[in-house]
Formats: structure tokens, sequence, C-alpha cells
């Protein structure tokens, strides 16, 4: 699919295949063209070229009202003027089933979204988190072929927002209706989905599972979206790795000062990051190039942790770990041959 | 410092600021406004002398007795009513597509100017859009030489009215579509409705206390309104006029007030009728 809104490209060239009951996540930093595709999918833009299918039908000329697909507004879009159970009831209503049957299935929604005790509410009287829950209740109870979900979490605090992937997760597993979800959270999107699209200026980089795409990124632009990049290029890549390229190793990868390994790179540690339950340490090697390190803060108290600074250390990893971006066949690891995928 | 010292005051009294924020508005709306109105109240109870010479501040309830046994009187304020009812509906009805065009479909630019071409007439005199009328009126004018013109009468005074007033509609109704987001109307086709459907349960609701705002003006402008009959209304008296007539021809004022307690009572039961509504409080 291409989209253009005159002369601003929003998307320039996606393929997606997404399959049923599948948690699918599309990932990716402001602007590079994710609403733009879900909004096509829902039905409010007609997309430049090429179609969009639902279960094999062609439904790119078919308006939304038209098309087996709900979604979850980022705003949440609830209607002001009626109750949390006429909210609900919208889509059963102007689809003209019966009274009995919409307010037993709007229960039951509601229910699924925890907010049993709040039918007679008015949008404005509940929290963003309900609201929230609400616009989600809203479009499940039509039992959509497809959900789409545009960033719904967005407005909501940390904790608040930890929780709600988890019920959301839960949710997609008991309806067993395909979600399709936007975020810009990496993390997020690496807890939720069963694949993830990682979108850059309106392309899909890459198409994979979590683990893969944390694994074995098959861009630089992946591998730098996705967790923490640790990317070593050109003469940087040369004095480490031999032979020039991209290169990327995860920080939880690599061992400081372990005796048990080998050496591959030596380096004066330059500042430690503290984050609670494990440190940064962001290395300058010697050979040029900087690697961030993860160690978790087991043994060292804290003092000594950020006494390390200014350091001389030795790094090691196995060779398994580390990601040639360059290669021909993307996205494998340097020794894909001993390579045996972790769960996350 | 008196400057300093007046400003610590001010700062560390919030009634005094209240009081001088409030108070000359307050003065005005109290003394100007319903002291006039009671003044309206208490003349209305007075009589003229049989010479129609001067006002006699004697209690009476003669002036009431007159506007409900006459005949005439109530005629002319279930005319006054209808018009204004008339006036009010064709407003509605003209209003709610242009507000809706001007809200949701026109183009940023075309928005404003749109906007500012709904404003314009508003700066152009009264009269000179009544004569315009007038114009469009006439044997042998525009409407009427497409056979189209009802001639001077109440048909005429509606739709002048109509016209003057048609901004007062449009502007509550486009500034309450401005604030309808445009994800409501997506939501609402999301969940299967089309688009009458979208109108009906999303649009109209929100329209409602737009509308009702709007018709508090189209309405009460007509009640008091009796310039446009006088040019394009032929013998057609509004409340309006009798009132006129009575005070300047007639000069009796204390019948004129009487009259005018009509479109008084008629607002105040329109009023409470629409807070029964809740259209007030969602505005
Ligand atoms: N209606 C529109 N008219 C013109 N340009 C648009 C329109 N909608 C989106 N764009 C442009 O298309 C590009 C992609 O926008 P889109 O909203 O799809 O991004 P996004 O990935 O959802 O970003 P975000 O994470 O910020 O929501 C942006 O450059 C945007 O400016
Ligand atoms: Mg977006």
């Amino acid at each position: 699919m291409v989209k253009s809104f005159g002369p601003v490209t929003a998307v320039a060239g996606v393929d997606l295949a997404i399959a049923d009951g599948e948690f699918f996540s599309m990932l990716g930093p402001s602007g590079s063209g994710k609403t733009t595709v879900l909004r096509m999918i829902a039905g409010f833009e007609q997309p430049t070229s090429g179609r969009v299918l639902l279960d094999d039908r062609d439904v790119t000329g078919v308006p939304p009202f038209a098309r087996d697909v709900n979604t979850v507004f980022q705003d949440y879009a609830l209607f002001p003027h009626m109750d949390v159970r006429a909210n609900v009831e919208y889509g059963l209503r102007v689809k003209r089933v019966g009274r009995a049957e919409r307010r037993e299935r709007a229960t039951a929604a509601l229910e699924t979204v925890r907010l049993g005790g709040y039918a007679d509410r008015r949008p404005t009287q509940l929290s963003g988190g309900q609201r929230q829950r609400v616009a989600l209740a809203r479009a499940l109870v039509n039992r959509p072929k497809v959900l789409l979900l545009d960033e719904p979490l967005g407005a909501l605090d940390l904790k608040l927002r930890r929780e709600m992937q988890l019920e959301l997760k839960q949710i997609q597993r008991d309806v067993g209706i395909t979600f399709v979800f936007v975020t810009h959270d990496q993390e997020e999107a690496l807890t939720m989905s069963d694949r993830i699209a990682v979108f850059n200026d309106g392309r899909i980089e890459q198409v994979d599972t979590p683990a893969r795409l944390y694994e074995a990124p098959a861009t630089a632009f992946v591998a730098g979206f996705v967790g923490t990049s640790n990317l070593l290029r050109g003469s940087d890549a040369r004095a480490v790795f031999g032979r020039d390229g991209t290169f990327s190793i995860r920080p939880e990868k690599i061992h400081l000062d372990d005796d048990a390994e080998p050496t591959k790179a030596r380096g004066t540690v330059r500042a430690v990051v503290y984050l609670g339950s494990v440190n940064h340490y962001l290395v300058d090697l010697d050979g040029g190039g900087t690697l961030t390190v993860l160690r978790q803060n087991l043994r060292d108290s804290t003092d000594s942790a950020l006494d390390q600074e200014g350091r001389r250390v030795a790094l090691s990893w196995d060779d398994a770990h580390v990601i040639d971006l360059d290669d021909s066949g993307a996205g494998q690891p340097v020794g894909a041959g001993t390579e045996t995928q972790e769960a996350p | 410092m008196a400057s300093s010292g007046s400003a610590g005051l001010l700062h560390r009294s919030p009634r005094l600021r209240l009081g001088l924020l409030l108070g000359p508005p307050m003065l005005w709306l109290g003394v100007l406004y319903l002291g006039s109105l009671a003044a309206l109240f208490i003349t209305s109870l007075w009589t003229v002398d049989a010479f129609g010479a001067g006002i006699q501040r004697t209690w009476t309830l003669e002036n009431f007795r007159t506007l409900f046994t006459l005949d005439v009187y109530r005629t002319i304020t279930f005319r006054t009513l209808l018009t204004a009812v008339a006036v009010t509906v064709i407003d509605g009805l003209v209003a709610v597509p242009v507000a809706l065009f001007m809200a949701k479909v026109a183009s940023p630019r075309w928005q404003r100017i749109l906007v500012i071409l709904v404003l314009t007439p508003l700066w152009a005199s009264y009269l000179v859009k009544a004569y315009a009328w007038r114009g469009m009126f006439s044997t042998g004018g525009p409407l009427d030489s497409v056979g189209l013109s009802p001639g001077y009468g109440l048909s005429a005074t509606i739709v002048t009215l109509a016209y003057l007033w048609l901004p007062y509609m449009v502007l509550p109704m486009y500034a309450g579509l401005e604030r309808l987001p445009d994800s409501l109307l997506e939501a609402s086709a999301d969940l299967g409705a089309g688009t009458w459907t979208t109108m009906r349960r999303v649009v109209l609701p929100v329209l409602f206390p737009a509308a009702v705002a709007g018709s508090i003006f189209t309405f009460s402008l007509t009640l008091g309104d009796y310039i446009a009959v006088k040019i394009v209304g032929g013998t057609n008296q509004l409340l309006g006029n009798v009132v006129y007539d009575s005070f300047l021809t007639g000069n009796n004022m204390p019948f004129a007030a009487t009259v005018s307690l009509i479109p008084v009572v008629v607002m105040l039961a329109y009023l409470t009728a629409v807070r029964r509504t809740g259209a007030l409080e969602n505005l």
C-alpha cells in the first residue's frame, strides 16, 4: 500500500499479512506512518495505490461502517452525551440488535474490561484508564474480525500502563480477535505482541517475533530502535572483528572482566548509569567506538559500581551474540551455525 | 509609595478586588436593566386620563383587562408568536447545513472566508437590509419577475426577519460543531453507523444546545421587532407595532408597557422550558 497526502508521502510502500487471532504490533518513531496504515485498514483513508484484504475479500473501497473492523482511538472518542452503557451499546444499536441482547452483550463487554459497576456514568466522570477500557468494550462488543488500537495506552501513567498491557493481552487471548496495535514504545510492543512490524519513514524495516527482532535485527535502524543499539562501524569494527562492517551486540551479552572467557576488546569506563536493579557501563574501546554494557546489581554495592568510572576493563562475549547487520542474509548472527534461539 | 500601597491592598483583599471587578457591571445590570424592567411592570399598572393628557398614578388592572378581552390583541399575540416560531425554525433549518459545512467540510481557508461572509451582513445597517428586502418583494421586483414574490405581508416579514437573524443561529451552531472532534464522527462510522445515523445520533445531540442558544436570539429578536413589519409587513401588525403605536400615536405609555410584558413573559417561559431540557448546561 502507498498513501500520499498531496506532496507528503506518509506511507511509501507497505506490504503486510496479519494472521487470524494474532496480536500484531506496529512500532516506529513519530511520523513513520503507523496511524496512516491503521486508518487505511479501518477505511478512514483510501490508499493512493494498493489494496486492503480482509479474509481474502477486497475491502479497499468499502466505507468504514461496512467493514468488520473496529477501532480504539487514541483519544478514545467516547460520545460525551451518552452514558457508558449507551456508548458500549452504540454499535449494536445502529445495527438494530434487539434491546435485550444489546443490554446483555454490553454488560458482558463491560465485565470483560472490569467496569461492571460503571454503566450509568458519563465519560467525563471516568479516569483516563477507565475511559480507555470503555473504548475497548465499545469496540469488542461488536465482535469484529480485527480490532485496531492506535496508541491506546499513550495517555496513561507508567503503572496503569503496565497493568493495562497485561490486561489487554489477557483480553485478546480470551476473545481470540486479531489485534493490530500501534505504539512507539518498544517495551510495550515487545511485551504484548506475537509479531511486530518496525516502521521507519513510511516503510517497514522488519516484521518478526519480539525475540527475533531483539536477537536478530535485520537493519541498523531496527537494532537501534528495539533495545539499546551498541553499533560498531567502519574502523571501530575492524579493530574488534578484524574486518569492516556494521556489528551490534546487546548490552547484556557483554561481560566485564570475566576471567573465564577470552578477552575480545579492552577499554576505559567513561560513565556508569545507575538504573536501580541494573547499571549501564559506557565503555570507550581502545580501537575507537563505545559499547554499553549492562550489569546486574548483584554483588557490587552502588558505591563500588560508581567507583568504576575511569577504570580499565576487559570485555568478552560469545560470538554467537554478535549481529552482522551488513550481511546479505541480514538479521543473522555472526556465529549463526551455533546459534540457538533463546526464549525472551 | 501610593501605587504599590494600593496594589498591595488589592492583593491582600480578594473581596475588594472582586468588588471593583464586578461592581460596575452589577450596577449596570441591577439598576439599568432590572430597574427598567421593574419600571415597566409598575407603569403597566397605571393608566392615562380620558384625554390622553397625562399618566395617572393610580393602581389598576385596567390595561391587562383590555389586553385579554379585546380579540385584536390576542390575534396579534398569536401572530407574533407564530412569526417568532417560523423565523426560528427557518433559521434552524438553514443554519444546520451551513454550520455543518463550515465546521466539518470546508478547508481551513474556506472556513475563515465563510465565517467572514456570515458576519459581514451584521455590519450593514438593519434599515438598509430591510429596505433591500422591500425591493425584493416589490411589484415588478426581482422575486415578482420570477413569480415568487408573496407581496408585502406576513410571509415577507418572516423571510426578512429570518434573513436578518440568521447569523445569530449559524454562529453558535458553528462554534458547537467546531468543538465536536472529528474522531467522534469516525468512531460512529467505525461502529457501523451510516451518514444519516451519525447525523441523528451524534451530530444532532451536540448541535441541540447550540440550536437552543441560537433560538433564544432569533425568538427574542423577533418578538421585539417592529421595523421589518413596517417596511415589508403590509398591514400585519406584530406586538412591537402595538407597543410603538400606543406609545407614540396613542401616547399611552402604561398600555405600551402592558403589551411589552407579553414578550418578557414568553421569553421567561421559554428560558424555563429550555432550562428543563438541560441544554444550557451543555452550552
Ligand atoms: N491528513 C494528512 N495530511 C497531510 N499529511 C499527513 C496527514 N496525516 C498524516 N500525514 C503525514 O504522514 C506522515 C505519517 O503520519 P502518521 O500519522 O501515520 O504517523 P505515525 O507513525 O502515526 O506517528 P505518531 O507516532 O506521531 O502518531 C507524517 O509525516 C504526517 O505529517
Ligand atoms: Mg499516530
